[in-house]
């Protein structure tokens, strides 16, 4: 990432054209779609919820490296702003996960 | 920022200098800005799937048709708004400023007609009885989730379009460099980016089983 930002770094901000961002647009739609037509398809909630987390960090992936350019900037910035916001997502869902799954198995059935 | 600026820039890489992104400020402030926003719609996403977890019976109101159709083509307008953004974003560092405020003027009528549809959904959800504190299957907590999570992502789409169109009107006079609009454009795929989970989690999970 960092190499080759730095290799493009005159022309940073030609990078990208038309067809590489119709594309990544045409996927994301495609990925959106399929989301729809998984919910039509009514499948277990838990399977659901799965697939549709993992979908949404694919199409979340796609709009910053290429919508958002992250892509194309230095592997240092990556590093600064990418693992920091993991790091405290998974924080919360270490509150999030063991006390959810308890009220979940007391809830009467 | 100037060609000059730019080389500048580029010496300084990793050697500890003013600069070791090789980018300007402003955008390296949108990036903190953006990360510390995406902990606030995290927090609110956990805490939705929190208090669903813990509700026996969580209403799931949504049909396939209008409400789902609906929310799935509002996907679609904020992501065909992000291709025009990146667009304008591209002419914008290539200096055409006639084509960048055309994007732009794209952009904003997307997030207008974004706007405008979701409105008719809540104007239809409070027709319904659905409400922040209340609706007809006696679980508050969906409405003040539902038009909590939406609501703030609505609030941001709104500040965006109004941000896009200050800096549309002061890149058409030349007021504005090619920076401003590509930071407008960070924040604005960050708000597209917040709707790609919001959508599934929201809409998808809540479709009316029967």
């Amino acid at each position: 990432m960092s190499e080759h930002g730095h290799a493009e770094l005159s022309h940073e901000h030609s990078v990208g054209s038309l067809k590489l961002f119709g594309t990544v647009w045409v996927w994301l739609l495609l990925l959106t779609a399929l989301e729809v037509f998984l919910a039509y398809e009514r499948l277990e909630v838990h399977l659901m919820i799965t697939i549709l987390v993992g979908l949404s960090l694919v199409k979340a992936a796609l709009i910053m490296s290429y919508f958002m350019h992250l892509r194309f900037e230095r592997l240092g910035l990556f590093l600064l702003l990418v693992p920091a916001m993991v790091f405290c997502i998974c924080m919360m869902l270490i509150m999030f996960f063991p006390d959810s799954i308890r009220l979940m198995n007391l809830r009467p059935h | 920022m100037s060609e000059a600026e730019f080389e500048g820039i580029v010496e300084s890489r990793w050697s500890g200098g003013a600069s070791p992104f090789a980018i300007n400020s402003k955008k390296l402030g949108m990036w903190l800005f953006i990360v510390s926003d995406s902990l606030t719609f995290s927090a609110l996403l956990i805490s939705y799937a929190y208090v669903r977890l813990e509700t026996p019976n969580w209403p799931r109101p949504f049909e396939i048709w209008p409400a789902i159709a609906k929310s799935s083509f509002m996907t679609f307008v904020l992501l065909s708004s992000s291709l025009t953004m990146v667009l304008g974003v591209n002419a914008a560092f290539k200096g055409d400023r006639k084509k960048t405020v055309r994007y732009l003027i794209a952009t904003i009528i997307c997030g207008i007609a974004f706007v405008a549809i979701h409105a008719t959904e809540w104007v239809t959800l409070f027709g319904e009885g659905v409400t922040p504190w209340g609706n007809p299957w006696g679980t508050p907590l969906f409405g003040g989730t539902f038009f909590g999570l939406t609501g703030l992502h609505m609030l941001h789409v709104t500040i965006g379009v109004a941000y896009l169109a200050i800096i549309a009107w002061g890149f058409g006079k030349g007021k504005y460099t090619a920076e401003h609009v590509e930071v407008s454009g960070l924040y604005w795929h960050f708000v597209d980016l917040v709707w790609m989970f919001i959508f599934p989690m929201v809409y998808l999970l809540s479709v009316n089983p029967k």
